[in-house]
């Protein structure tokens, strides 16, 4: 790997150095000023503009939403925080950096979601981040279920993926533009994760002996989780009658043929294993975790406010 | 185009070439192991992408570049040296003309 042209980045005032660029109008920023001889970083839909909407008072969520915003923020947070682990222990330097990028865009539907929930009583997405404890966290288990080893992590992200292409495809329609804002940012980036899980589950299974086995096996691991990514309740119902989101059960049955098919081209079978009990989404969280949690708020905690 | 994989379990390694803008052509970006071509697209969308910096890319196999030899330097590129006649330097300019 040599160096990538990058290096002739300019500042660009009239991009992304303009961070009054709010929700309202974001989506109408285009790629207006796109040039050809200059690398810009483009213009999108940013946390810092959902925190400067929030603080301006522009966007504000319902306590429903804001719940809703918890919720989907905390999955994509856990899972940026496992997947970030990979850096440097993915079996090459290429696929080290696919994981960082995917657990990167996760991170970022993360703040984007929690800084919105925050808007609901002036917190920040660092002190939803760092200054709660494991039982008030409202991750789905799957998202915190350990790596594994490559394939386990593979079969993960093929789940996570596929779940929530289906999410964010239907919440760009949401009553609430600010969510709909943020689903329209993450489902292209979630799509690409799609992208990337699939050409991996192929060639792990249609690989070797060994590779299909440790498939096989990593799917048999995350499959009980599946379930609680699509149940509904009181919340999802009351969203989903305002417009606002839809019921994770409607998601199921798109998952199910889309992941199928993969499954079948990789010549596998769908794991019959029980599901978990999973209570993630009330703060019953599996033994993995408090110690996740622990780590990634260390820092936080005994340096409160510290930056670098 | 599916170069063979070297012993020792290494992937192969692959030259990456990026469009930054439409109009412009492709320029190497650099190099990067892969299994296999879609792959090796991905990883390069991943390695020199990730900023904003292109809009396509093209992969190839290394062993599928033919290059020149940097030991024949002499006979390969000193020759057009000194022959500044194949340079426009003796035209003048007409006069009236704009940006030259």
């Amino acid at each position: 790997m040599s160096t990538s042209p990058e290096t002739t980045t300019e500042t660009h005032d009239g991009g992304h150095g303009d961070i009054s660029v709010g929700v309202a109008t974001a989506g109408t920023s285009g790629d207006a000023t796109a040039s050809a001889t200059r690398i810009t970083p483009g213009n999108a839909l940013r946390p810092e503009d959902i925190a400067l909407a929030v603080s301006r008072g522009a966007a504000k969520p319902t306590e429903d939403a804001a719940e809703l915003a918890l919720r989907l923020g905390d999955d994509a947070l856990i899972l940026a925080q496992r997947l970030g682990h990979w850096i440097s222990r993915a079996p090459e330097l290429e696929e080290d950096i696919a994981l960082g990028n995917i657990a990167l865009d996760q991170l970022g539907h993360a703040r984007s979601f929690l800084s919105y929930a925050g808007g609901l009583n002036g917190k920040s997405e660092d002190d939803l981040a760092y200054f709660r404890d494991e039982d008030e966290f409202r991750s789905i288990e799957l998202f915190e279920q350990p790596n594994g080893d490559f394939a386990v992590t593979i079969a993960r992200q093929f789940v996570v993926s596929y779940y929530q292409f289906e999410l964010y495809r239907r919440l760009t329609e949401s009553t609430d533009a600010t969510l709909a804002g943020i689903a329209a940012k993450a489902v292209k980036e979630v799509d690409y994760h799609r992208d990337h899980s699939t050409q991996w589950v192929l060639r792990l299974a249609l690989g070797t002996d060994e590779s299909r086995a440790k498939m096989i096996h990593g799917f048999n691991v995350i499959w009980p989780y599946v379930d609680e990514l699509f149940r509904d309740d009181e919340l999802t119902a009351r969203l989903a009658a305002a417009g606002a989101a839809v019921e994770p059960s409607s998601l199921r049955a798109d998952f199910d043929r889309l992941t199928g098919e993969v499954l079948a081209e990789a010549l596998l079978d769908i794991p019959q294993v029980p599901a978990a009990l999973g209570g993630g989404r009330q703060g019953r969280h599996s033994e993995h975790l408090g110690f996740m949690v622990a780590e990634m708020q260390v820092l936080a905690r005994q340096f409160p406010g510290a930056s670098w | 185009m599916s170069p063979e994989t070297p012993a020792g379990n290494v992937w192969p390694i692959w030259e990456v070439f990026v469009r930054s803008s439409r109009g412009l052509s492709h320029v190497h970006a650099g190099s990067l192991h892969a299994p296999d071509a879609a792959m090796a697209l991905r990883n390069a969308r991943d390695l020199y992408t990730r900023r904003n910096e292109g809009v396509s890319i093209w992969v190839v196999p290394a062993e599928a570049i033919a290059s020149s030899d940097p030991d024949a330097k002499g006979s390969f590129f000193e020759s057009p040296q000194g022959k500044d006649y194949r340079h426009a330097t003796y035209y003048t300019k007409s006069e009236g003309v704009k940006h030259l």
